[in-house]
């Protein structure tokens, strides 16, 4: 069970990368699709015993994050009528690297956090930390307003994954209230991007440079 | 009793998504303002009232805050009705009904006291909010609620890292990780080190953000310059102070495993640097509600430095709290009047304000002289009280960096004001046709009397909740 | 004795096959019937009575490099085991060997790219280089992530210990080691996505354009080694990939065949599939694959 949990978290850092490395924004939404999806199966493989519950958020999960907030972004940008991202501020390759980086460094972090005897020498804390950072990462060096909301999903996959640490621990309610406050905000913010589209034509956000100091 | 005060206000938004016309609308706020005030204080008047459940409970501080938001809300209900009334443009139902849930949600802040459901609360809060700072509909609003949304939401997710991050401390010790403060300040001496170190730093930075601590305020400039007055006055009066209780919480937790030196530093660096990047971001600066949103990142500072230094400085920054919500309500209220007088924000177009509306213009001044902490306005005796703690505590370099910034800051801010109120107004602006009414120009001045009369004399009541939620900040033997 | 006579009898003889079987997979795919599966060898018959033509401008690097790549390429295919047998030259660090002399014959085929002194063969020099240097730190990470696993620096011992046992247990590091020398095995051998062998725009070459002045057997010679080189890279793949053995010699050299075959069956597809990749993409191709390796070592030693 170990090797399996190990292995998704792998395939979600590989994702992670995979999303930095490339502009076609379809495959950028459909991929962030995936590694929720991903997740949604990791929240059922992390309870020891597999209770109605566990079936009732993992199911949630995986349709919010794999299918209802990708198809909803993909709406968006259907009607703002874009492909593709720009060369972000960063570059395509030397984000790859930095997200590859990232995940060094926060192995190195997560070894100072002490973890309890259950979670010895499972990859949750580094993954959870350089999925965060990976999400950082996108928010700050692109310019395309989808790229963002984007890189602020990977910043919630991130803080999700390390909430399976907790699953035994946390009331379902609250991860229930946290996947609804998720799909609420992409949905306020899918309404705020298509306002940006009406307004500027365009979703470069470069654009939204008007109020300074 | 707390279902009544968190459900009422989001029922009355249901009702005003469903009533037509754009005239009977407004009025539901300050109505459901009235009876949330009424209904606070038949609360505060019983100490004794049981909690419904476990997750809600109301501590000292949130007394506090409960009295103070609620207040804000009311007074700033009537003038939003006379705001609307003169914006008619467009329809304001989703202004009406995101404001009146937005009450609901903020009592949801206070009362919560669970951490997963308090952040659940002011996520809420971000999201409810976002629409109310767009109602000008202007290219440069969206960009602010971009800004806005993105950055709180960035900040809210850190803190519910953060939030995991303390579960995870209680879960290592093994403890039956709970996510109730009154189990996290029971077990706190047990919580795992590192855990805590990290959590705290995170959830600072989390809940800073939303309260518009450097250098995560770079959201309240465009949001709070963009919003109209009403909003500009609500969120800074009410919402930054629900995030300070959430820090407050957290910071109690702190305290309680003994790790208060730690956070305590952390908290006055932060406050200090906020002071710091408001003083210098509001010199020259031309935008009036562009300065008062940094003024409310230096206030917000202050707030967080007189809790860091603890003591005295704690009594100080729960009284700045209510001082500072009056004054704010005083600022933002008159530049929302002085905007729609002059058509624009910017002092390159309004002078002689004093002349051109004599009770907001006069109100303007008198509330830029409160904020800077001048006697006897209410501020002068909260920041008064923090210097001292400072000086009488031996931290002789933070209580003078105070010192400093607050004179920055006043000379910064006074550059603003004068220039907007001195002086005669332009010829364009004699010709728009706005004078200031009952419903703008009442609850004003009824804020102003409040933070002057708390500069005067601080009636028992307050001072009981005030000495309070300070002692209840200090650690449990 | 019978295992080294059938390693060389396959070493030289089956890499052209190779070449039919992804061409017909491409005219498979494309409807068409394409050529017969034994076109390469006749290719090569008549590339070797045609006459040579050589520049002026060229030294004897020209005429040396694509003798020096073959017999290069070669002696790599003596150091890969092939199959479940021992490779017939085997030593302690033969890895580093067996990189190197891919390394050896990319010097020398660019070095007569140089030679002739057009600017296009420059320029398919300096792309080759550059996606060598991106693909080579990949290629070692895979070495060392088997190294690792089986504690032994000769390819042979590395190759053979069981991994078939070690799949269940290290699946993951196994399976990015594969995914990334796929990648590997594609960019090496100038397979779509990387490069399309059968472009005729200079422009959009990477690896054709430096044989573009070799004429004769000179050229028959190139294109001899390309198809070894593609041969022993698949065979690591291989190992990696399928590394079952039943225990008979026959058996197990026909199921080697067979699994080449295969090899050579997907790449025709992946090329059939996808379009080539711009150029500029290629870089961030390289990387991703280098950092899945890289992560499949880090997982390992972890």
């Amino acid at each position: 069970m170990a090797s399996l949990i190990d292995s998704i978290l792998v395939a979600v850092l590989l994702l992670n990368l995979f999303i930095l490395g490339t502009s076609r924004l379809h495959t950028v939404i459909r991929v962030v699709g995936v590694q929720g999806g991903l997740l949604g199966v990791l929240a059922l493989l992390v309870h020891e015993h597999v209770g109605l519950l566990a079936l009732v958020v993992s199911a949630a999960t995986v349709t919010l994050k794999g299918i209802v907030i990708p198809f909803m972004l993909l709406r968006a940008m259907r009607e703002a009528q874009i492909r593709r991202e720009v060369e972000p501020s960063v570059g395509f390759l030397p984000s790859m690297i930095l997200g590859a980086l990232s995940i060094g460094f926060s192995v190195v972090i997560a070894q100072e956090l002490p973890l309890a005897k259950a979670h010895l020498g499972l990859l949750l804390v580094p993954a959870s930390l350089s999925t965060v950072l990976v999400g950082f990462i996108m928010l700050t060096t692109r310019y395309k307003a989808i790229s963002q909301v984007v890189g602020y999903l990977i910043l919630e996959n991130g803080i999700f994954i390390f909430g399976m640490l907790l699953v035994e621990a946390m009331p379902v309610m609250v991860e229930l209230g946290v996947l609804l406050d998720l799909f609420v905000g992409i949905f306020v913010i899918t309404i705020i991007v298509n306002h940006i589209n009406e307004a500027f034509s365009s979703m470069d956000t470069r654009k939204l440079s008007s109020l300074k100091e | 009793m707390a279902f009544a005060l968190i459900l009422l206000p989001i029922l009355a938004a249901g009702v005003a998504l469903a009533l037509p016309g754009n005239r009977v609308r407004p009025w539901l706020i300050p109505a459901t303002g009235l009876v949330h005030l009424a209904l606070t204080v038949w609360v505060l008047a019983r100490p004794d009232l049981q909690p419904p459940v476990a997750w809600l409970d109301l501590d000292p501080p949130g007394r506090l805050i409960l009295l103070v938001v609620s207040l804000m809300y009311f007074l700033c209900g009537i003038y939003a009705v006379g705001y609307l009334r003169y914006r008619g443009e467009w329809s304001n139902r989703t202004f009406v009904s995101c404001l009146l849930a937005f009450l609901g949600v903020m009592s949801l802040v206070v009362w919560s006291h669970h951490l997963g459901l308090m952040w659940v609360a002011i996520e809420a809060t971000s999201l409810l909010t976002a629409p109310l700072i767009y109602f000008n509909r202007t290219p440069r609003s969206i960009e602010a609620t971009w800004k806005y949304l993105l950055v709180c939401s960035v900040g809210i997710a850190l803190a519910l890292l953060g939030s995991f991050f303390l579960a995870y401390a209680s879960f290592h010790s093994g403890l039956e990780s709970s996510l109730l403060f009154e189990d996290l300040i029971h077990n706190a001496r047990q919580l795992s080190k590192p855990w805590l170190h990290t959590a705290f730093v995170l959830l600072l930075v989390g809940y800073g953000t939303k309260m518009g601590l450097a250098p995560m305020h770079t959201w309240k400039p465009d949001a709070y310059g963009e919003a109209p007055g009403v909003v500009g006055a609500l969120l800074a009066g009410g919402l930054t102070n629900c995030a300070f209780l959430a820090l407050l919480r957290i910071y109690h937790v702190t305290v309680a495993a003994g790790e208060g030196a730690y956070s305590g530093k952390l908290l006055i660096f932060i406050g200090l640097l906020s002071m710091l990047v408001a003083g210098i971001f509001m010199t020259g600066q031309r935008d009036i509600k562009r300065m008062l949103a940094y003024s409310s990142v230096e206030h917000m500072g202050i707030l967080v430095l007189g809790l860091g230094m603890g003591g005295m400085g704690t009594f100080g920054a729960m009284l700045h709290l209510v001082n500072n919500a009056m004054t704010k309500g005083v600022l933002f209220l008159t530049a929302g009047n002085i905007r729609r007088a002059y058509d624009s924000k910017s002092i390159d177009e309004v002078s002689g304000a004093m002349r051109r509306l004599p009770l907001s213009g006069t109100l303007f001044l008198f509330g830029f002289i409160a904020i800077t902490g001048s006697p006897p306005f209410g501020p002068f005796v909260s920041e008064f009280t923090i210097v001292t703690a400072a000086f009488t505590g031996g931290r002789f370099v933070s209580g003078g960096l105070f010192l400093l910034f607050l004179l920055i800051v006043f000379m910064g801010m006074g550059g603003t004001v004068l220039a907007a109120v001195q002086g005669r107004p332009s010829g364009r602006s004699r010709m728009i046709p706005y004078r200031d009414t009952f419903l703008t120009g009442a609850p004003v001045a009824i804020f102003m009397a409040l933070s002057l009369l708390l500069g005067l004399w601080l009636p028992t009541p307050l001072r009981t909740l005030v000495d309070q939620a300070a002692h209840y900040m200090e650690a449990p033997k | 004795m019978m295992n080294l006579a059938v390693h060389l009898a396959l070493l030289l003889i089956m890499p052209p096959l190779l070449l039919g079987v992804i061409n017909k997979t491409k005219a498979f795919f494309g409807g068409r019937l394409g050529p017969p599966l034994l076109q390469p060898y006749r290719d090569l018959a008549r590339l070797m009575r045609k006459g040579l033509v050589l520049s002026q401008t060229t030294t004897g690097i020209f005429r040396a490099a694509p003798v020096v790549t073959l017999v290069a390429v070669f002696l790599a295919g003596l150091i890969m085991p092939l199959g479940p047998f021992d490779s017939p030259l085997h030593f302690a660090g033969d890895l580093v060997l067996f990189a190197y002399l891919f390394g050896l014959a990319r010097f020398f085929t660019t070095a007569a790219a140089l030679d002739t002194g057009s600017s296009f063969e420059g320029m398919g020099a300096a792309r080759e280089v550059t996606f060598a240097c991106l693909s080579e730190p990949a290629l070692f990470f895979v070495l060392l992530l088997l190294a690792k696993m089986s504690g032994s620096l000769v390819l042979s011992d590395m190759l053979h210990s069981p991994l078939h046992v070690r799949w269940t247990v290290l699946g993951p590091p196994l399976v990015l080691a594969g995914v990334g020398l796929f990648v590997i095995v594609l960019a090496e051998n100038c397979r779509i996505p990387v490069d399309d062998p059968n472009t005729h725009l200079e422009l959009t070459m990477i690896h054709e354009v430096m044989v573009l002045d070799h004429s004769g057997p000179l050229l028959g010679i190139i294109l001899y080694g390309a198809a070894v080189k593609l041969f022993i890279l698949g065979a690591l793949l291989l190992h990696i990939v399928f590394p079952f053995q039943t225990g008979r010699a026959w058996l197990d050299w026909s199921l080697f065949a067979a699994e080449l075959v295969g090899l050579a069956v997907g790449i025709g597809v992946v090329e059939s599939i996808m379009a080539r990749l711009q150029m500029r993409h290629v870089p961030t191709l390289l990387v991703g694959s280098m950092l899945f390796c890289a992560f499949g070592f880090f997982l390992l030693v972890r």
